[in-house]
């Protein structure tokens, strides 16, 4: 890590307001449909003399997991939209590999942050995601599509609406909704190990480099050295070399 | 000598069953195939002007439980007549004749009637050495199904074996018993799962295609729209039970009695499409949900596979014997939390010196 004076630190405006508004709805719906998703899956045995016609308990944690899921849907199409719209830190460039140097970088993270090994390019540090994390939500993109196409092919045959009908061929092609549910769950958990280790990292990257990690997903902020914010100016200029800096 | 075939309805007549017993037959299997009234009209007019169509039913692996759930289905014209007198001009364990008559008279129907009859298939087809493990006359059942296809108009796949294997094709399936649809490849064919499938389900498939000489409307699965495009659990009696979020814990408990939602004890009705709920067993008398027990999921691809039959989730082999999706995932989620705590030692050891450095900087320069 560059040696970075605390009194030269720069304020960089990182997250957006819409990549900070999906972030956050995207944590409180994922919470709720984990929360209602196993409550459906093995609800709890509540004990009750009422006839069933004054309850609706079970009814109500479904609906709650169907609205949310409709919200997961909306704010994820809205994401991938602002990754062709939003500034670079929320561009697809960042969380698809398009280049060896991405790899390379990859490789930089791993060895910095996970073996703990000394790395000459300390190529992680970046005010955006890093390669790494980038390429693991990328992969994450594909889960909450799992999620989705699973979710609406065993949502299909209650629905009446086009967009859940349009995934009525899912069960057919995984011989079955018990197979489906069975994809839903591993994907849910998937996004469980995801979220745990996602938490933890934030907290790792705010503790060891002191950039305002934690706070920027709510403010947009970050603190980079005055090298970092000079350096990026630069391959914003030059737009040739900037594959290969960072 | 087509044309000269007696209609349907010739033949009803000829049995002594009076039109009133016809026109109650037309009225309650259009509503088994989920037609509206003005289809009673045309399932009689249908029945009185088209020539019987022959019937050839082949058993291979199977129990012949969907024999025997077809010619207990509610009203006596579809096994008597429909099938059993008129046309069925094939089947071993219903017709009189026997050995060679026996063969003689499929043989006979499959010239005669080329590309015109409905082959109906009651059981898997082992394709394991050569086929060896199903032989009926001297011939393979695959080569049975084979010659019986090719001059066929369509193919019923009877019950869960025929549409999918049922137990016979459960793992590690000894004899690779296989389901109609993947030796078959040609031909329009219809599945009609079940372990049995309902009697009426049976009987409204066969005169549908026998009355407007159509398939039925089929699923993404090939399986009758009328009959299978809901769940058994949204069809449920027991569902208001459900929604109550009120459930049976053990088979043995107070809410058993009562009568609540069996879905925490294993009932796979969630996932499986049949109408059970609806025409019911019997004559309409009950269904499983309906005396006591859980749904199995007879009616859906793999049952045997998809974990305990008293459990709805489907199991991984080799992690512990069987677990499912949930109980991997606590181990991982348990792992995860491993790996964390000792990435943060690790931390604390090996990034020390540029932790203490960053705090350091900042004390050195509050007092410049």
């Amino acid at each position: 890590m560059q040696k970075s004076n605390a009194s030269n630190l720069k304020r960089v405006f990182v997250w957006e307001l819409p990549v900070r508004v999906y972030h956050w709805v995207n944590a409180l719906v994922l919470v709720v449909l984990v929360a209602t998703g196993f409550w459906i899956a093995n609800p709890p045995a509540i004990q009750s003399s009422d006839e069933a016609s004054l309850r609706y308990l079970m009814g109500w944690v479904r609906h709650i997991h169907f609205v949310s899921a409709y919200i997961f849907v909306f704010n994820f199409i809205f994401r991938l939209y602002w990754g062709f719209v939003g500034n670079r830190y929320a561009s697809w460039k960042s969380f698809i590999p398009t280049n060896i140097h991405f790899f390379e970088r990859i490789w930089s993270v791993l060895k910095v942050d996970i073996l703990m090994i000394k790395d000459k390019r300390k190529g992680y540090h970046t005010a955006g995601h890093n390669a790494m994390a980038g390429l693991v939500y990328f992969g994450m993109f594909f889960v909450f599509m799992v999620s989705i196409v699973t979710g609406f092919g065993l949502y299909a045959d209650m629905s009446t609406w086009f967009l859940p009908q349009m995934f009525d061929w899912v069960p057919h092609m995984f011989g079955g909704d018990a197979q489906v549910r069975h994809i839903h769950h591993v994907a849910t958990w998937v996004t469980i190990l995801f979220t745990v280790v996602h938490v933890y990292l934030v907290m790792y990257h705010d503790y060891v480099e002191g950039n305002g990690e934690v706070s920027s997903m709510f403010g947009g902020w970050k603190f980079m050295s005055e090298g970092y914010v000079e350096h990026t100016k630069e391959q914003q200029k030059n737009k040739k070399k900037k594959k290969e800096l960072v | 000598m087509v044309n000269q075939r007696p209609t349907y309805y010739e033949e009803i007549e000829r049995k002594g069953y009076s039109r009133r017993d016809f026109l109650k037959f037309c009225s309650m299997i259009t509503a088994y195939m989920g037609a509206s009234q003005l289809g009673i009209a045309q399932v009689a007019e249908a029945m009185e002007t088209t020539p019987r169509i022959p019937i050839i039913w082949l058993h291979f692996q199977e129990c012949t439980c969907c024999s025997e759930s077809f010619i207990r289905s509610s009203h006596p014209i579809v096994a008597d007549i429909l099938m059993d007198q008129i046309s069925l001009d094939y089947t071993e364990t219903l017709m009189a004749a026997s050995g060679h008559q026996a063969e003689l008279a499929k043989e006979e129907t499959m010239k005669k009637y080329k590309g015109e009859y409905i082959l109906c298939v009651e059981g898997t087809v082992p394709t394991a050495e050569n086929g060896v493990y199903c032989c009926i006359g001297g011939k393979t059942a695959h080569q049975v199904l084979e010659e019986a296809a090719e001059g066929a108009k369509a193919i019923i796949a009877w019950g869960t074996c025929a549409s999918s294997g049922c137990v016979q094709a459960a793992k590690p399936n000894p004899t690779t018993a296989t389901p109609i649809h993947k030796i078959i490849k040609n031909k329009p064919i219809v599945r009609v799962p079940g372990c049995p499938p309902i009697g009426e389900v049976m009987a409204g498939v066969v005169v549908h295609l026998v009355t407007f000489g159509t398939l039925p409307e089929l699923d993404g699965s090939k399986r009758p729209k009328a009959f299978y495009s809901k769940r058994v659990h949204d069809s449920c009696h027991r569902r208001p039970y459900f929604d109550a979020g009120l459930f049976v814990e053990t088979f043995d408990d107070e809410n058993a009695k009562k009568g609540y939602c069996l879905y925490k004890v294993g009932c796979k009705g969630p996932v499986t499409y049949n109408s059970c709920g609806i025409i019911k067993w019997n004559n309409g008398v009950s269904n499983p949900i309906q005396s006591g027990h859980g749904c199995f999921s007879c009616s859906e691809d793999d049952y045997w596979d998809n974990g305990s039959l008293y459990s709805r989730t489907t199991g991984y082999a080799g992690f512990g014997i069987e677990s499912d999706a949930d109980e991997v995932g606590k181990i991982a989620l348990g792992a995860t939390a491993v790996g964390i705590g000792a990435h943060a030692v690790a931390t604390n050891i090996r990034k020390r010196k540029l932790i203490s450095d960053l705090i350091d900087e900042d004390e050195t320069q509050k007092e410049s």
